[in-house]
């Protein structure tokens, strides 16, 4: 017998892994067709998907982007499916300013929309040198200035309200919250109380900026308008509403409970229909307070709501013991909410305003149904109107959808982002 | 100095008003409420002096009126001779209609599309996501405009269907797809025990209810059976029979039959017409709730932890059982109190239909009411008050479901 035993004496090389389990064919195999139910779904989703792109696809490519008329697009088109993009041409200014904001200052909010970011940025992102927080205070005058257009008298001495109320507020801050705060509400009331007098006296015959009348806003920017006044006005009423919630004087706190559970029980549109028919019978008889005003009051009511109870969920959610550190260390009411809990608890907050604004932001297209021409409005109305353009829905819905996605879209994953960013916890 | 910051309740001064924790809380809280009763005193006092100048007044008179105005969704009878109330109560009907099966929908539509949205298929989680992005980032009256659009101007007219060899045909000869809505058979009753309609159905589902308690009580016993024993009763014969046998007999008493739409002239006659509107406002609803509530899903199962998973599988359950035991019952902790706001913005969302022109109660009371008595202030009271009604009638219930099923710790 002779020797058969084997030493192997160098290694083998490396075999390649077998072809199920590598590179693409792996990757299907677990991400695909991982099972028999999994295949069946697979080859569903792939159907669909082909179904719609080749429903969608050819409609998109062969759009047309520039004729005069829905008539005229059809010639173009040739009884061929295609898409009549050239509504968005035509109308684009209309879709974007509304029906009647005068051709010639279109590009006054264009400034004013391109400024908001330069206002937005240093809130939005804090690495940002905290000097560029000056511009932002200052940017709700340029922008009221830029769009209403008129005297600059108003809003440069509605910032000197401010400003004026604010050295006061500095002054006394060192003493006591509470003086220092309504010292400042004081002045700046007194000089914006004064001011009614003086403006009207001393505006020139002929403004810099032509006036437009609020009734001339529309298209998207007044969803803009909307968005971002209500937003930021609704964030200051909704912490006080959500810290009157929290205390623990009865009184404060049923007013709160009354005015948060009342206004998020009932609809947006019929707080509309009371901006649009009733509230005018609670203003003085001879104010004349223009729609667009009493809407912004409205929703902003509305979202201050909303914005409480998650502002209060933010508080809830803050461990007793910082109330009480806070207490311990001396620091009163004021105190406490500004330098301990309010920290916190917004920052907790943050992803449920987000939602909120979000939310409201979207709830802005309801104002079409009080008649105002916003982006929806200016579709239903005006546009699809028009003898010209009656009958191209699709380009139309899917501008406006493709807008709103892209603003909320955006902002939801800026406030993502913030989230992983604030996240200082250990986890 | 101790006497200093304990004074005696003698030595009362009027700085203490301020200065004093003891009264501080009395103060502020007199002076609120002096502020909110100048405020509405003020705003009131305005409305008055408003009202008179305008030659008004608050009267609810008008709801006796005859309301002069048509509804084409009627659930109860009403003419345009009937009064503005009535008109008001067939819009309360029409909008739990609409918030109802909407809330059905959007219940099935999120939970498929939060499970699939998990699903280990890469394909099929990435087309859930893009569902529920594109869906919640977009306004809901963008949504339900445009199938309101594809229910208008996309379906054919009923004539499309006339003539022998017509345009469009009839879905199995039950269904027809029209520019006008949509025609479903008609379930009728040919010998019906009450003559109001209504009440038949009020009597069927009464039946399923009954079927349902005593469903749960079978399933009870069962377990009750299988706690004592170990042996599991099968009981899914008797659990059929007691869900089909009564309403079956009930059917066959009453006289079920169908009545299928068919197209008598211009239009169709007979069968059940949904219109553009509600559909619109349904699916509209139901698809973009549908986005939230599965996000919602989506983070109820993935709240459970793992751990718990495993150690179901360690104590060697089947996945269904883990599923059905262990994880549901915890991620449902999560899933519906959210769930239940959901279906409150249905409701309250749901008067959007004044936008396609449905008559819900916004239509009606808050709509043509409104306008033809010019009576603003107390249609909207009224409007107001009864979605008021509706959302905290449902937060109340969500507040008693919360407390059943807060963990009981210690």
């Amino acid at each position: 017998m002779g020797d058969v035993s084997f030493v192997r004496t160098q290694t083998l090389p490396e075999m390649p892994p077998p072809v199920a389990e590598q590179g693409i064919v792996k990757w299907l195999r677990e991400n695909l067709f991982s099972s028999v139910a999994s295949a069946i779904l697979t080859i569903i989703a792939l159907w669909a998907v082909y179904k719609f792109t080749a429903f969608a696809l050819p409609w998109i490519a062969s759009g047309v982007w520039n004729t005069e008329s829905l008539a005229a697009c059809r010639n173009v088109l040739d009884g061929a499916r295609g898409a009549c993009f050239s509504v968005l041409t035509e109308r684009w200014n209309q879709l974007l300013f509304g029906i009647s904001y005068p051709a010639e200052h279109y590009w006054r909010p264009t400034v004013a929309f391109v400024l908001l970011f330069f206002a937005a940025a240093p809130v939005l992102f804090f690495d940002l040198p905290r000097k560029f927080l000056i511009f932002t205070g200052v940017y709700p005058f340029i922008a009221y200035w830029l769009i209403w257009g008129g005297t600059i008298l108003s809003p440069a001495i509605a910032l000197a309200g401010i400003i004026m109320g604010y050295f006061v507020y500095a002054k006394f801050i060192k003493s006591s919250f509470a003086v220092a705060f309504l010292g400042g509400m004081a002045v700046a009331f007194i000089i914006w109380i004064l001011s009614g007098y003086i403006v009207p006296a001393i505006a020139p015959e002929n403004p810099f900026f032509e006036a437009v009348p609020s009734r001339n806003m529309g298209g998207f920017m007044l969803n803009m308008i909307l968005g971002t006044v209500c937003v930021s006005l609704s964030l200051p009423l909704g912490i006080v509403l959500a810290l009157g919630r929290q205390s623990n004087m009865p009184v404060i706190k049923i007013i709160c409970v009354f005015f948060i559970e009342f206004i998020r029980g009932v609809p947006l549109i019929t707080l509309l229909f009371v901006a649009n028919v009733v509230l005018a019978y609670f203003f003085p008889p001879d104010s004349n307070i223009d729609l667009i005003l009493r809407v912004i009051i409205m929703i902003t009511l509305f979202s201050a709501a909303y914005i409480a109870e998650v502002i209060r969920g933010g508080l809830a959610a803050l461990p007793v013991g910082q109330y009480e550190a806070a207490d311990s260390l001396g620091l009163d009411y004021a105190q406490a909410m500004r330098l301990i809990i309010l920290p916190q608890a917004l920052k907790i907050s943050i992803p449920g305003i987000v939602n909120v604004s979000v939310g409201l932001f979207k709830d802005t297209t309801l104002v079409s149904v009080i008649s105002m021409f916003d982006l929806v409005g200016a579709i239903r109305g005006p546009i699809l109107a028009a003898t010209e353009w009656n009958g191209v829905y699709w380009e139309l819905f899917m501008f406006a959808s493709i807008l709103f996605f892209l603003v909320c879209y955006s902002i939801s994953q800026y406030s993502q982002w913030l989230e992983r960013r604030l996240a200082t916890d250990h986890r | 100095m101790a006497s200093r910051s304990h004074p005696d309740a003698g030595s009362f001064r009027l700085s203490m008003l301020i200065n004093d924790t003891r009264y501080r809380r009395v103060t502020f809280q007199i002076i609120a409420l002096l502020l909110l009763c100048l405020a509405v005193g003020y705003l009131i006092s305005n409305l008055l002096t408003n009202l008179s100048a305008a030659g008004l007044n608050i009267s609810y008179d008008f709801l006796a009126e005859p309301a002069g105005y048509d509804i084409n969704q009627r659930p109860i009878e009403y003419t345009s001779q009937s009064t503005h109330l009535r008109a008001s109560i067939v819009g309360v009907l029409n909008t739990l209609i609409v918030a109802i099966l909407a809330c059905v929908t959007a219940t099935v539509f999120g939970v498929i599309a939060g499970i699939l949205r998990l699903s280990k298929n890469w394909l099929v989680s990435k087309i859930m996501a893009v569902y529920v992005e594109v869906f919640r980032n977009v306004p809901v009256l963008i949504w339900i405009i445009i199938i309101f659009t594809i229910m208008t101007a996309s379906m054919p007219a009923p004539k499309a269907f006339r003539g022998a060899n017509a345009e469009s045909s009839m879905l199995f000869d039950m269904f027809a797809f029209t520019n006008r809505g949509v025609y479903i058979p008609a379930p009728q009753f040919a010998n019906p025990l009450f003559e109001n309609g209504l009440l038949n159905w009020v009597l069927v589902i009464a039946f399923l209810l009954l079927s349902f308690l005593g469903a749960r009580a079978l399933g009870k016993r069962a377990s009750a059976e299988q706690a004592s024993t170990g042996q599991r009763p099968t009981t899914w014969h008797l659990t059929l029979s007691i869900w089909v046998a009564p309403i079956g007999a009930l059917m066959v008493i009453m006289g079920l039959y169908f009545d299928y739409p068919a197209l008598k002239g211009f239009n169709f006659r007979g069968g059940l017409q949904i219109r553009g509107s509600l559909i619109a406002l349904w699916i509209a609803l139901a698809i973009y709730t549908g986005a939230f509530i599965a996000e919602n899903v989506r983070a109820g199962i993935l709240a459970v932890s793992r751990g718990q998973t495993e150690a179901a599988a360690a104590l060697g359950l089947r996945p269904n059982r883990v599923m059905n035991l262990v994880i549901l019952p915890q991620a449902l902790r999560v899933i519906i109190p959210p769930m239940i706001s959901h279906y409150l913005n249905i409701t309250k969302n749901s008067s959007l239909a004044i936008a396609v022109g449905y008559m819900d109660v916004t239509g009606t009371l808050g709509g043509i009411t409104l306008n033809q008595t010019g009576r603003a202030i107390e249609t909207i009271l009224l409007l107001m008050l009864f979605y008021l009604t509706i959302s905290l009638s449902i937060s109340a219930i969500m507040n008693v479901y919360n407390n059943s099923i807060k963990l009981k710790e210690r």
